[in-house]
């Protein structure tokens, strides 16, 4: 316990990326880079677990969480760049603001 | 005396190896934090996500400095190998070249900026108060995290098929929609 790296550090990183994460999903307006800002927060997420889970040896919780986590992830990032695909079509933007002001 | 002089030996050995641990973790964290900036301040969106993949990439070798080497791999597959490339994909189809759509515009920026950084100063705040340190279970755990065993991957594979078999279906029928409803989105009804 003594010269491990600290989980204080471990959590704090976490919180700057889902920040970063934030900060990208309110600013752009592109949807791939607002796409791009929710997989950094799942990752930020997954850090936290994967932390925890270093103190957890014998069943290994956080881990096996973790990678339900990067599955379920893959999943949604597929079908949401699908809907961002079939929206370019329809609007010729990617642009969310253009996007809720056009008529369909 | 022999014994007690190897002991000694390794654990400076032991040490040694503690610290390199550390700064390595240092150093993906910091790259990591100024590569994921980097994503939201450039305005191009292939710059974007190439440091995203830096950002990826750097939170990988943390999972492995983390003792958790199949989710690290997993990581580096799923996220670099398949999500990164459907993410260069997506711009590149959803993006003119010859215009400036390959730029995306900042909006909300200061209402962005204050959100963010409460986030931050609320989470940092509360991670340095909560003490998660000095948690029991926590102070249980000793430093050979993994008990003698070099990796976790046996560990994980017997875990998915006893205690979690049934996520792991409920996973793959979900993969095999999400991946079908992905492909029936995508195809251009007119053309077909």
């Amino acid at each position: 316990m003594l010269d491990q790296i600290p989980l204080e550090h471990i959590l704090l990183l976490s919180a700057a990326l889902f920040t970063i994460g934030i900060l990208a999903v309110i600013t752009k307006r592109h949807a791939v880079v607002v796409l791009m800002g929710i997989e950094l927060i799942f990752n930020a997420a997954n850090l936290n677990l994967v932390a925890f889970s270093r103190h957890d040896p014998v069943l290994m919780q956080g881990q096996m969480f973790s990678l339900f986590v990067i599955l379920v992830a893959a999943a949604e990032a597929a079908v949401a760049l699908a809907i961002v695909l079939r929206v370019y079509q329809h609007f010729k933007t990617a642009n969310l603001n253009q996007i809720v002001t056009k008529e369909g | 005396m022999v014994s007690i002089i190897s002991s000694n030996l390794t654990n400076q050995v032991f040490k040694n190896r503690r610290i390199k641990e550390k700064m390595l973790f240092y150093v993906f964290a910091l790259l990591a934090i100024v590569s994921g900036a980097y994503m939201v301040l450039t305005r191009n969106l292939l710059y974007a996500g190439f440091s995203l993949l830096l950002t990826l990439l750097s939170v990988a070798a943390i999972y492995v400095l983390l003792f958790a080497d199949f989710v690290a791999v997993t990581q580096l597959m799923v996220y670099v190998g398949g999500v990164l490339v459907l993410i260069l994909f997506g711009i590149m189809l959803s993006s003119r070249v010859h215009d400036k759509s390959v730029m995306s515009e900042n909006v909300n920026v200061g209402w962005g900026i204050t959100i963010a950084l409460l986030t931050l100063v609320g989470l940092s705040y509360t991670i340095w108060q909560a003490g998660f340190s000095s948690l029991p279970w926590l102070q249980q755990t000793d430093t050979d995290v993994l008990a003698g065993q070099k990796s976790t991957v046996q560990h994980i594979g017997v875990k998915l098929m006893t205690d979690f078999v049934l996520p792991f279906e409920i996973a793959s029928l979900l993969l095999l929609i999400a991946l079908m409803g992905a492909a029936y989105i995508a195809t251009d009804k007119q053309k077909v």
